[in-house]
């Protein structure tokens, strides 16, 4: 018994000590300022000491400072080499997130398959996280060699952080290794909780990377801390903290899981395809749902995200706000809303297909086609273009540029309100599918179900309401402000759902055993075209967000006088990306083999004495 | 009797295209762009593809007499014709897109482009990020004064900006008919309502001749109104501008919020 006491003590302390890692890892999740506040202190003394002294100004470059080497063009090579580095760096980043939450799923449930299904997960990102920092390295090279004085002056002010930096990627690797080579070996009791703290550990060290490297992009779009010669002031953290540090921050936190969830999803789709047996197939099956949950969850909040840091761009600067969605690059985002909604349409099409794993799926799939009337109807309003493309005969027949019917569909409030519906019924898909297998046994079911419509049908009248007022009849300041209660208003129909659908399903019936693998090998390619358009997006959106910068290295600042100095054409912009795209992809196949490849063995007879 | 579940697909894409048409270009006297059809479509029998193949069951049925015309002796006839019509109708296609035509090309043009952070105005540099219009603030302190600016604002419109832009400030004045691209219709909401008054204030003071490279200088008969008229003035037009139309200008903060 003394045995037992001692050991609830330790698994006490433990709890404990996980709770403090967990509070340490939100705190740098969420709220970065307060623990970048400590570092500020440091850098605000060594500021007062270095009272402006010692800090020049922004170097003023001419061509002549961008050096070539072996023909190679600088800009192109860092674009791919950025592009690249930032793909693995997302997917990296965010499986142990979703790893350590499914491991305490299955610690929790005492179920193995979350167990095996987390180290999977895991085993696949660990080569990707080697290629991270290889792409991590020749985009450092190719910025010092090619573009020596920019990261000169950005070392001058982010030297600090550049150091630190590399210290916890030293520590990064050492506690994934750790998290994924000594996953069999701390298996249960304590050794779990070990285990699962370093996996906290892990995530809480990544995200924190992430901040750091995201405050150098920032600064480079909106600096801070420096005066308009770019005379540094000293002080680290105002550089850090610039005005679209946050905003990058969430976005990217949000979207790295989305995309980390497609790649698995992708890698599960792989393997299914690859199976050879039902019982493989079953397992990865379950496996890309799983994957795919998390991807959908992550990307329903994901626009909200983004249409934060698309307002926030815009209110730092009318011009960098104006270039992204009225100016030259509007084109680009009407090929990302095209992107975004084949995440949606390919997402539920998942989901419907996968309903056929249930014997009482029936029921609802006759409503599938009314989802998907409404989802197509959302995602034409979403990516109706502001700046219509006309032949002249349909210039002179409008009598000029402007389309009184579909001219207001090009703007943002009709767009947040088509997303605004896409996740809803997106959210109605999963509900569907999560029914199909149950059967309700409380007696109250008819009344729940028409709760449930209402509280659909509320927040849809709510939607379209905040949508058309406050989009079209009040000025900017309600029509950006709305945003915000619609996108409440969406959360409230999700979130009262669930909660009203967990009581109605409580105790509940299962139809028959779900049929895992009794799904269409055409629902594995929706997998895949997730996976795909989030590259293909996050490469185009990435270009944008640096490009709106123009022709500045350090907006206002430092000036780009190289003789890349200019914004490429849409097409060349559109090919580059593409082609990084699949350069990416075809590194992830890579990946996804050597992950198949390491459990391999062959036995050559004759060949080792006996 | 049952329609099959290809002839239904069928029906439903060529349904909406042709919905499409007869609703904006007959019914709301509005043409639908051909290039944004064509968008539309894509993504219709996308649509259409999903509901009609997420069940093995419908899918072995959509896909049957596809199957029956490939595979089935029987089937011979059809089969032939088929093959030969697919290849004519993308031949069309081809020749189709790729005849030369008398038309002018598409042009891609940018109505809203970027504004730079600086502009040469009145013979100052000006930064744009930071400019604000001098007679707004009277809107909520002096409300009379401002109704009197308004006032002012509305006469210089009268006499200079009427001819193209129109008195209700539609876009439809008397000379519009003749100018491509054509004025700006204010009352839209995809104009000045976007738009912080600064903006309004470069557009206005540089015309056509200062729009950047992207929009294409010189494809605007927009004059350059700071060689003609005051600062003040220009002020004074885009407060007319907003109050007329019933818009607010683009702004941050709740205290700028007037409806």
């Amino acid at each position: 018994m003394k045995g037992t006491g001692s050991l609830r003590n330790v698994s006490n302390k433990l709890i404990y000590g996980l709770f403090i890692t967990l509070v340490i890892g939100l705190v740098s999740v969420f709220g970065g300022a307060d623990l970048f506040a400590a570092y500020a202190a440091g850098t605000e003394a060594a500021a007062d000491a270095a009272s402006t002294g010692g800090y020049g100004p922004a170097p003023v470059t001419t061509a002549a400072d961008y050096p070539s080497y072996a023909g190679v063009n600088g800009r192109l090579a860092i674009w791919i080499f950025a592009q690249l580095h930032l793909w693995f760096a997302a997917f990296v980043l965010a499986v142990p997130i979703f790893v350590f939450i499914i491991e305490v799923i299955g610690m929790r449930t005492r179920d193995k398959r979350y167990d095996d299904m987390a180290y999977e997960f895991i085993k696949v990102s660990i080569t990707a996280y080697s290629l991270t920092a290889i792409l991590g390295g020749l985009l450092l090279f190719s910025l010092i060699l090619f573009y020596p004085d920019l990261f000169s002056y950005l070392s001058v002010i982010f030297g600090e952080s550049m150091f630190y930096y590399a210290l916890l990627f030293f520590g990064e690797s050492a506690v994934l290794y750790l998290y994924y080579y000594g996953w069999h070996w701390l298996q249960g009791g304590l050794k779990k909780w070990i285990h699962l703290t370093l996996g906290l550990t892990l995530n809480a060290v990544g995200t924190t990377l992430m901040l750091l490297a995201n405050a150098w992009l920032t600064f480079m779009m909106s600096p801070a801390g420096v005066d308009p010669a770019g005379v540094f002031s000293g002080d680290t953290w105002a550089a850090i903290h610039n005005f679209l540090w946050n905003p990058i921050n969430i976005h990217r936190f949000v979207a790295n899981i989305a995309y980390g969830g497609s790649i698995v999803g992708a890698y599960a789709a792989f393997k299914f395809l690859t199976a050879r047996n039902d019982q493989e197939k079953a397992h990865y099956d379950w496996m890309g749902y799983n994957a795919n949950f998390i991807a959908i969850c992550a990307l329903l909040p994901l626009p909200f995200a983004g249409y934060y840091l698309a307002a926030e761009i815009y209110a730092y600067s009318q011009q960098m706000g104006i270039t992204l969605m009225g100016g030259i690059f509007a084109w680009l985002f009407i090929i990302q809303a095209v992107l975004i909604g084949t995440l949606f349409l390919s997402a539920n099409y998942y989901l419907w297909c996968g309903m056929g794993r249930s014997d009482g799926a029936k029921r609802y799939t006759k409503y599938i086609k009314y989802i998907a009337i409404v989802l197509v109807g959302a995602f034409l309003v979403w990516f109706t273009p502001h700046t219509l493309v006309l032949t002249n005969s349909e210039l002179k027949s409008l009598g000029g540029p402007h389309h009184s019917i579909l001219g207001p569909l090009g703007i943002m409030p009709a767009k947040n309100t088509a997303v605004n519906i896409m996740i809803t019924f997106t959210f109605l898909s999963f509900l569907f599918y999560r029914r199909s297998n149950k059967v309700a046994t409380v007696s109250w079911e008819k009344t729940g179900n028409i709760i449930q419509v209402a509280l659909f049908s509320a927040g849809i009248v709510n939607i379209l309401f905040l949508g058309i007022y406050h989009g079209y009849f009040t000025n900017t300041v309600y029509k950006v402000a709305a945003s915000i209660p619609q996108v409440m208003t969406t959360f409230t129909v999700i979130v009262g759902s669930l909660i009203l659908d967990s009581f109605i399903y409580r105790g509940a019936k299962d139809v028959g055993p779900l049929h895992w693998g009794r799904i269409p090998d055409r629902a594995q390619y929706a997998l895949f075209l997730l996976a795909v358009a989030f590259t293909w997006l996050m490469g185009l959106m990435g270009y944008i967000r640096s490009g709106i910068r123009q022709h500045w290295h350090v907006v206002d600042i430092m000036r780009d006088n190289s003789p890349d100095a200019y914004t490429p054409t849409l097409g060349y912009a559109a090919n580059v990306v593409s082609i990084a795209t699949i350069m990416f992809l075809a590194m992830v196949i890579f990946v996804f083999w050597i992950a198949q490849v390491s459990t391999k063995k062959s036995l050559p007879a004759g060949y080792w004495k006996e | 009797m049952r329609i099959p579940r290809l002839l239904q697909a069928t029906l439903v894409l060529v349904g909406v295209y042709f919905g499409f048409i007869v609703v904006f270009d007959y019914i709301l006297e509005a043409v639908i762009p051909r290039s944004l059809l064509t968008m539309y479509m894509f993504f219709v029998t996308a649509g259409v593809f999903m509901v009609f193949t997420y069940d093995e069951d419908q899918m072995r049925e959509l896909a049957a007499p596809i199957k029956a015309m490939v595979e089935d002796p029987s089937k011979r006839g059809v089969r032939n014709v088929v093959f030969l019509l697919i290849p004519l109708l993308v031949g069309y296609g081809v020749y189709d897109k790729t005849m030369p035509s008398f038309d002018a090309p598409v042009e891609l043009r940018t109505i809203h482009p970027a504004p730079p952070s600086t502009a040469k105005i009145y013979g100052e540099r000006v930064n744009l990020l930071t400019l604000e219009n001098p007679f707004r603030h009277y809107e909520t302190e002096d409300p009379e004064q401002f109704a009197e600016y308004v006032e002012e604002g509305a006469a210089v419109y009268i006499e200079n900006c009427q001819y193209c832009h129109g008195d209700k400030l539609d876009g439809k004045g008397p000379y519009a008919e003749g100018l491509n691209p054509t004025p700006l219709n204010f009352q839209d909401i995809g104009t000045i309502a976007q738009l912080q008054e600064s903006y309004l204030y470069w557009r206005i003071t540089t015309g056509g001749p200062g729009l950047p490279k992207e929009a294409a200088p010189w494809i605007s008969s927009m004059p350059v109104w700071q060689n003609f008229l005051t600062e003040e003035e220009i002020w004074k037009v885009i407060l007319f501008l907003y109050d007329y139309t019933g818009h607010a200008p683009r702004s941050w903060g709740a205290a700028n919020a007037s409806h």
